[in-house]
């Protein structure tokens, strides 16, 4: 059985955002850009998706980044180097549909940025010329902006507050870009559902193929519940196994926003019990 | 001697108390006491040609083991069971008796037919602390391992078990790999606690283990590995038993408000997740007050007994049809009416309807009567014009019915499906398409009972060991 040791552990936001680098040869070997896994932390923890955001074959690892915003996402970050995660399904989900089209926008935000930045790296690799364009609140949120400067011919920055970049929305930089150049192909994009409708609705009067990766709430994984389940084109289709990337003039968004609102209080309720639960053993 | 027993009613099986039980997940059939079963058994007529043993799809020996608990030789009796039926503890309480065995069995025109279901499962539970290598071997060693064989069953539900048990028995080395992170199948996301205790799943599953069965749990077939790459890697045949596990949808307006769940999901979250015990476990589950199960089979049975224990005021179940064509098993059926389910027969959903912040409040049903027979014999429901009718709720569960998951099949163009979309194979041998690939179970079939999936298990196993050269 795999042991799914955390190999690295690297605070990228130190106390909110992490990357794992986990020994997971089986994954590894088979994850391509849009695939996710499914973890569970201890016995009695919940099944909840994360996005591989790099994969190793050849060490036989894989990276995941979180946010750290409820119960089960405290609990792989009370975890060290050394440690191993009980339960590590994957690689889940379809693959990005990945050609040799010319140039491919690649819109990311917040942690969002991670899942982007693996599927940026795919279309490098298959030859496209990528735009890189990422946004954050602040400059010190902002993630693998060096890593995406390795293989992407543009990176391109935008800070809601100016510390970095342009200050503004990443939508105005793709706003700009599809108006000066006609040659772009497609825009990729990853990040809160607000931010990846408003993309979506920034392309659609150019008529760029649009692709955004849904973050809806699962529970298997593979296919078997339907709590993922998402409009697209007005047919019901499950994220996990038809997903989760999707054709972004064809999603209701809407629909997303209010499912992924499912369980607030019970999440908010988890968390409460986590959180004084771990202070008064400190 | 007969004409005397025969009048004997059958011995009943202590209960727990419907109003208690509906406050809890335990056990609802507590099971039967030694002096019971042997009083049941000694019912059985022994019949010179025993037709309850064919109305077993895993062909039981039923008159036997029955002989045995009648003169109180339990460990004989369980050798008997094992012999044909991996999971006896497992089918003794969740197979449809009435619709086999039982249904065979000669009392049954003048009187009540043998508990044969009640005493199955009796020996298997007086049982269980025993080894699993006895039952096989007659000794405490299971047979030595065949090190030049090996056989991967995709699935850990019942077909994949039985052909594990199966081919274990003959020396044969099997890995199974399960996607989830528990072993079992439906019979530990699908199937209530209160229906069939976990404890007894993983007991059974780990006499297979003691057998030499691996188990790989978070593999999913198709997506970790693929078919062909086990047959790379050395195993000789693959058994594919992944179920039908995709729920349908019914595609009506509000399917996707807060508050409508697949009963897959309700009952994932409830039985393999326990998230009946929210928050000391961080799976939450959706408690609703006027809950709606949409179906007449046993899943919706299962859906609408799991939401009375999660404190549901009200419970309804909403059927096109009316009761006597319910697909659920009757105990099952009698059970949750006990408990205060409440039934809306003859009712279809048109529409779900919500609130201004998108949740449930009620369900839009049209009134049915039925019409003339269809194909299946069963008269067709018929929509009454403008009978329209709302069902307040804030929960629905849909337990209209699953499809063939397409995560393997996907991956695995080479299998021919049939019509239905479920991969076809041979019916006498399991065998696919692929050579030395067989398939059993929902995914050949579709959805069906835990025993006709063991059945397809036991003879696909038999066939695989015939083709490895192990059995005739």
């Amino acid at each position: 059985m795999p042991v799914n040791k955390i190999l690295k552990k690297r605070a990228l936001i130190p106390g909110k955002t992490t990357e794992l680098t986990l020994d997971a040869p089986e994954i590894a070997r088979k994850a391509k850009p849009g695939n996710f896994v499914i973890l569970r932390i201890n016995e009695s923890g919940e099944r909840f998706p994360l996005t591989i955001a790099d994969a190793d074959a050849g060490a036989g690892t894989i990276t995941i980044v979180y946010l750290v915003l409820g119960r089960s996402t405290a609990m792989l970050e009370a975890l060290e180097q050394g440690d191993s995660i009980l339960d590590l399904c994957g690689p889940l989900g379809q693959p990005t549909d990945i050609h040799k089209v010319g140039t491919v926008i690649c819109v990311g935000g917040g942690t969002g940025i991670a899942a982007m930045h693996h599927i940026a790296k795919g279309h490098a690799q298959a030859g496209n010329r990528v735009v890189s364009v990422i946004g954050a609140r602040s400059a010190d949120l902002l993630l693998f902006e060096e890593e995406l400067r390795k293989f992407s011919h543009e990176v391109l920055v935008a800070t809601d507050d100016g510390s970095r970049g342009e200050k503004g929305f990443v939508t105005q930089i793709l706003q700009k870009r599809l108006e000066e150049d006609p040659q772009i192909k497609e825009v990729v994009a990853v990040g809160p559902v607000p931010m990846m409708r408003a993309v979506a609705g920034v392309t659609r009067p150019f008529g760029v193929k649009t692709v955004v990766s849904l973050n809806s709430i699962m529970v298997d994984g593979i296919g078997m519940c339907g709590a993922c389940r998402v409009r697209v084109d007005n047919n019901i289709r499950f994220a996990c196994v038809d997903g989760p990337e999707f054709d972004a003039h064809q999603v209701d968004f809407d629909e997303l926003m209010l499912r992924l609102g499912s369980y607030v209080t019970q999440e908010k309720e988890s968390y409460k019990r986590y959180c004084e639960c771990h202070e008064s053993k400190n | 001697m007969n004409q005397k027993t025969k009048r004997l009613p059958r011995v009943s099986m202590p209960m727990q108390d419907a109003q208690l039980r509906r406050g809890n997940f335990s056990e609802v059939a507590l099971g039967y006491t030694l002096e019971q079963a042997r009083t049941e058994a000694g019912r059985c007529l022994q019949c010179k040609k025993a037709p309850c043993q064919l109305g077993c799809p895993v062909e039981v020996d039923c008159k036997q083991f029955i002989r045995h608990v009648a003169e109180g030789r339990l460990d004989e009796a369980y050798s008997v069971i094992k012999a044909t039926n991996s999971l006896p503890a497992i089918c003794g309480r969740v197979c449809p008796q009435e619709k086999q065995c039982e249904l065979k069995c000669k009392l049954l025109p003048t009187g009540q037919p043998i508990a044969i279901g009640r005493l199955e499962r009796f020996v298997a539970d007086s049982y269980y602390a025993e080894n699993p290598c006895d039952a096989v071997t007659g000794g405490d060693e299971c047979r030595l391992l065949r090190d030049d064989l090996k056989v991967a069953c995709v699935g850990s539900g019942p077909s994949s078990l039985t052909v594990a048990g199966y081919l274990a028995a003959l020396g044969i080395p099997v890995t199974v790999f399960e996607a989830l992170h528990e072993v079992g199948g439906v019979l530990v996301y699908g199937i209530p606690e209160f229906r069939l205790p976990k404890s007894i799943v993983r007991t059974e599953v780990e006499f297979l283990k003691r057998m030499g069965v691996e188990f790989k749990t978070n593999w999913v077939v198709g997506k970790t590995v693929g078919i062909r790459e086990l047959m790379d890697e050395g195993y000789q045949a693959v058994f594919i038993g992944v179920g039908a596990g995709l729920p349908k949808f019914l595609g009506i307006p509000g399917e996707s408000l807060l508050g409508v769940y697949s009963a897959n999901e309700y009952l994932t979250r409830v039985n393999l997740m326990r998230g009946y015990r929210f928050p000391e476990v961080d799976t939450p589950v959706a408690a609703g007050r006027h809950v709606v199960v949409l179906g007449g089979g046993n899943v919706a049975m299962d859906a609408a007994r799991t939401a009375l224990r999660l404190n549901a005021e009200k419970v309804t179940i909403v059927y096109r049809r009316t009761k006597e064509e319910m697909p659920a098993r009757l105990e099952e059926l009698e059970h949750a009416l006990e408990e205060g389910v409440v039934l809306e027969n003859l009712a279809a959903p048109i529409a779900f309807n919500g609130d201004e912040h998108g949740r449930l409040i009620s369900l839009t049903v049209q009134r049915m009567e039925l019409g003339e027979p269809d194909d299946s014999g069963r008269r067709r429901p018929v929509p009454v014009k403008d009978a329209y009718f709302d069902i307040p709720t804030d929960l629905a569960v849909l337990g209209i019915g699953t499809g063939p998951n397409p995560v393997l099949l996907r991956e695995t163009p080479e299998l021919t499906l049939n019509k239905w979309a479920y991969i076809k194979a041979d019916p006498e041998t399991g065998e696919t398409d692929i050579p030395m690939v067989f398939a059993g179970g929902d995914i050949v079939t579709g959805a069906a009972t835990v025993v006709l999936a063991m059945g397809a298990g036991r003879k696909a196993a038999r066939e695989i060991a015939r083709r490895l050269g192990v059995e005739q």
